[in-house]
């Protein structure tokens, strides 16, 4: 009896152990006190994708800097999820690309310059909602070949690649099947359908797609490192079939303090495309470095 | 384009590495210790009624058919939860461990010599002292072999959640996947291999400490 | 729940190549080529191991390892190594099918009746004959039982093969949860995906068991059955898990 006891305790506690001992991991931190108080707080999301992390963590940091406390709600996903906190006010703000959020709000959306979608954007976007000024540094979409493709089609431009449209399997993130300036767009401005489509996750995935051959075209984001450390051509794009896509910060209006407009909006100052080419660039290197240590360089390095 | 291997990525990551371990094992381990305890009941009446049995064990395969993915996405459907909640992937390993172990405890019980009952019965042991002391113990063999493959099914299949956004070490295979980060992507295999293999040696251990009696058997009784 | 069964019944999802018809398709063209490649690689294994007696220990560690194996971290990790495609799904899914497969047949050799290989022995049979003309035939309910589960197995895990670009009802998943929760694109294709393979993996399972039925000779059958009840009624066994009828 006891022997039975004592072998059946083992193989319990060993269970037990294991799965008791840790809390629950996944609940999250409450963060930041809430609200009153002399200081200020404020919860920051992100997408799941690096440079949306990136840029989350810039602002996180220049915000703490100024004594603001930063409550970190990373890797949110989709943007109906964050959005969805947003509205709710389980997030405050978030780095967002005035194109996507446009067409996000208005599936319509036909603005495709820079000025006119920030217009546009900030007359579609929910009450208590509002972005702050835009930063220079663009992340279109882009429609981008491998450097002997382009040589052997001698290709600059979308409108080079029509006529091979139809021989081209094009990879890209799901998304873009159903996008007005995605497939759709491409379709309708330039006359390109192309063979099939592979749906791939942005980043390394597409760029080794690419690389391999599987595809032979694909949507890579202008600012994506990969396209410097791989020698790939991205095709101009003279119809505007892409919308701009400018950084800019979305926040909660009550949330839009003067200390916090001011430094978001000195980050935006600073950030114009080849900065953003280059902060990726560093996230890329071969020792893949954390998101904190990134952004503390580059805030160190503007002086903010 | 090639994998990257950037080893200097595992000591600085081991706080991260740490974490994801942790709600791994929570997410995996929790719901086999719950199906397990569910099992024994449900195991003994399978044992003991015709009908229940009859109801049960194909229940039971039917469960254990359908796949994890599958599960997973359904359970907020089914309970309402959120799409990230932990419990859309306890509940599918629950419910994959109960299918598993019904059917063994209920074999297992049903194996017992009746010869050995009845000598029981008629030595004085109540049902349910009979039943704890006796019938249980003879029938760990066999649970302790279900509860091996349950628990290590369940150390992999967690990872399955990973993709539809619920953690463990599932979040650092999808993470070296989409950055390229082979020594990322590796180090959550092995993490959740030799885990499970540790678990599946322990357990095994266990159920032999807890079974003096068949280690004096020759033959295939306790096999490994 | 009717959202995701509108999408599931909406005709639009049931044409094209992007369609319910489509996807089912190619979920069953990964199934059927990874486990056709698992058996021809794991059944003259497993027959020969369970023939000589040699190399259990490969049965044995195989079945134990491989199922600690996450499936997720094999086929990205493989994806990395070689490219985007259907290489490394097939491969990815015969590794997975080839334990329950050599398993079944190992332990269906194995089990052969002992009367049964004397009586060819004393027909004057050799090893390899014995093997195939009596040893293989008597094990095919148990090696079949080892194909069922393969199946099943390889069925569930091709779901995840849409995570790496591939096609399948995974992908009805996969793009599902891109799309975002609250989108119409977005949980009710998530559940249709989940829906269709759930209902194709039982309706796989249905169909494996009839051909089962149809395959196995009856006095195999019967006796495997028979031989069933004997062990069970003198102590429990362990296979009973690895082999559940």
């Amino acid at each position: 009896m006891k022997r039975v006891l004592a072998g059946v305790a083992t193989a319990v506690a060993a269970l037990a152990l294991t799965a008791c001992g840790s809390s629950d991991p996944l609940a999250d931190d409450p963060g930041g006190d809430g609200g009153g108080g002399s200081t200020e707080t404020i919860a920051i999301g992100s997408a799941d994708f690096p440079e949306s992390q990136l840029l989350a963590e810039i602002y996180a940091q220049a915000l703490e800097g100024e004594g603001v406390q930063v409550s970190r709600e990373f890797n949110l996903g989709s943007r109906e999820k964050y959005f969805a906190g947003l509205k709710d006010g389980s997030i405050d703000l978030i780095p967002e690309y005035t194109g996507v959020l446009l067409q996000f709000l208005n599936k319509e959306a036909p603005e495709v310059e820079p000025e006119e979608v920030y217009t546009a954007l900030k007359k579609v976007l929910p009450e208590n909602l509002m972005v702050l000024e835009k930063a220079e540094a663009q992340d279109k979409d882009a429609v981008v070949v491998t450097r002997e493709t382009a040589d052997k089609w001698n290709l600059k431009s979308i409108e080079d690649l029509v006529p091979h449209c139809g021989e081209v399997v094009f990879g890209g993130p799901t998304e873009i099947q159903q996008r007005p300036d995605g497939i759709p767009g491409l379709k309708e401005t330039y006359g390109c359908e192309f063979k099939s489509f592979k749906a791939l996750q942005p980043g390394a995935i597409t760029t080794k797609a690419l690389l391999d051959g599987t595809v032979q075209a694909a949507d890579i984001f202008t600012t994506d490192a990969a396209i410097e450390a791989n020698d790939l051509v991205v095709l101009e794009d003279p119809k505007n079939n892409f919308a701009a896509q400018n950084v800019v910060p979305l926040i909660a209006k009550d949330k839009a303090s003067d200390t916090v407009t001011e430094t978001l909006n000195a980050i935006s100052a600073a950030l114009d495309t080849e900065t953003l080419l280059d902060l990726n660039a560093r996230l890329n290197a071969p020792d893949k470095p954390d998101y904190s240590d990134v952004a503390e360089e580059w805030l160190a390095e503007i002086n903010i | 384009m090639n994998i990257d291997w950037p080893w200097p990525w595992l000591p600085a990551n081991t706080d991260d590495i740490a974490e994801a371990t942790s709600e791994h094992l929570y997410l995996a381990l929790l719901p086999v210790l719950v199906g397990l305890l569910v099992s024994v009941p449900l195991g003994w009446a399978a044992s003991r009624w015709t009908v229940a049995r009859g109801i049960l064990v194909p229940l039971a395969g039917v469960l254990y058919t359908i796949p994890s993915l599958a599960l997973i996405t359904l359970v907020p459907l089914m309970l309402g939860t959120q799409i990230i909640d932990p419990l859309n992937v306890q509940v599918p390993l629950a419910i994959y461990t109960i299918a598993l172990l019904v059917r063994s405890v209920s074999d297992a019980l049903r194996a017992v010599p009746g010869e050995v009952t009845a000598a029981a019965t008629a030595v004085g042991y109540r049902p349910f002292h009979r039943f704890l002391t006796i019938e249980l113990p003879l029938a760990v063999p066999v649970i302790v072999a279900g509860l091996r493959v349950a628990v290590v099914s369940a150390m992999s299949l967690t990872a399955v959640g990973a993709l539809v956004g619920i953690g463990g070490l599932g979040r650092l295979i999808t993470e070296g996947f989409l950055r390229n980060n082979g020594v990322e992507l590796v180090a959550a295999i092995v993490l959740i291999v030799v885990i499970a293999l540790i678990i599946d040696a322990l357990l095994l251990l266990a159920g032999r400490v807890a079974t003096p009696w068949t280690r004096a058997q020759r033959g295939a009784g306790a096999t490994a | 729940m009717n959202s995701a069964f509108a999408w599931l019944f909406d005709p639009e999802h049931w044409s094209g190549p992007t369609g319910f018809p489509a996807r089912i398709l190619e979920h069953l063209t990964y199934t059927g080529l990874a486990v056709l490649i698992a058996a021809a690689i794991a059944v003259p294994l497993g027959a020969v191991i369970g023939h000589t007696g040699r190399g259990t220990f490969l049965v044995a560690g195989l079945s134990n390892g491989l199922r600690a194996l996450p499936e997720l971290g094999l086929l990205t990790l493989l994806v990395l190594l070689t490219w985007v495609g259907l290489l490394p799904v097939v491969i990815s899914l015969v590794i997975l099918a080839i334990p329950p497969i050599l398993a079944g047949t190992y332990a269906g050799v194995r089990n052969v009746d002992r009367s049964a290989v004397d009586a060819a022995h004393g027909m004057g049979m050799r090893g390899p004959t014995v093997l195939t003309r009596v040893e293989l035939p008597n094990a095919l309910p148990l090696i079949i039982g080892g194909i069922r589960a393969a199946t099943l197995q390889v069925i569930a895990t091709a779901t995840i093969a849409a995570y790496v670009s591939l096609g399948g009802l995974g992908r009805f998943v996969i793009d599902g949860n891109n799309a975002g929760a609250g989108s119409p694109d977005g949980y009710p294709q998530m559940a249709a995906g989940a829906i269709a393979v759930a209902v194709l993996a039982l309706l796989m399972e249905g169909l494996l068991e009839l051909v089962e039925r149809v395959v196995v000779s009856p006095g195999v059958r019967n006796q495997t059955r028979a031989r069933r009840a004997v062990r069970l009624r003198r102590r429990p066994t362990t296979d009973l898990v690895e082999n559940p009828t």
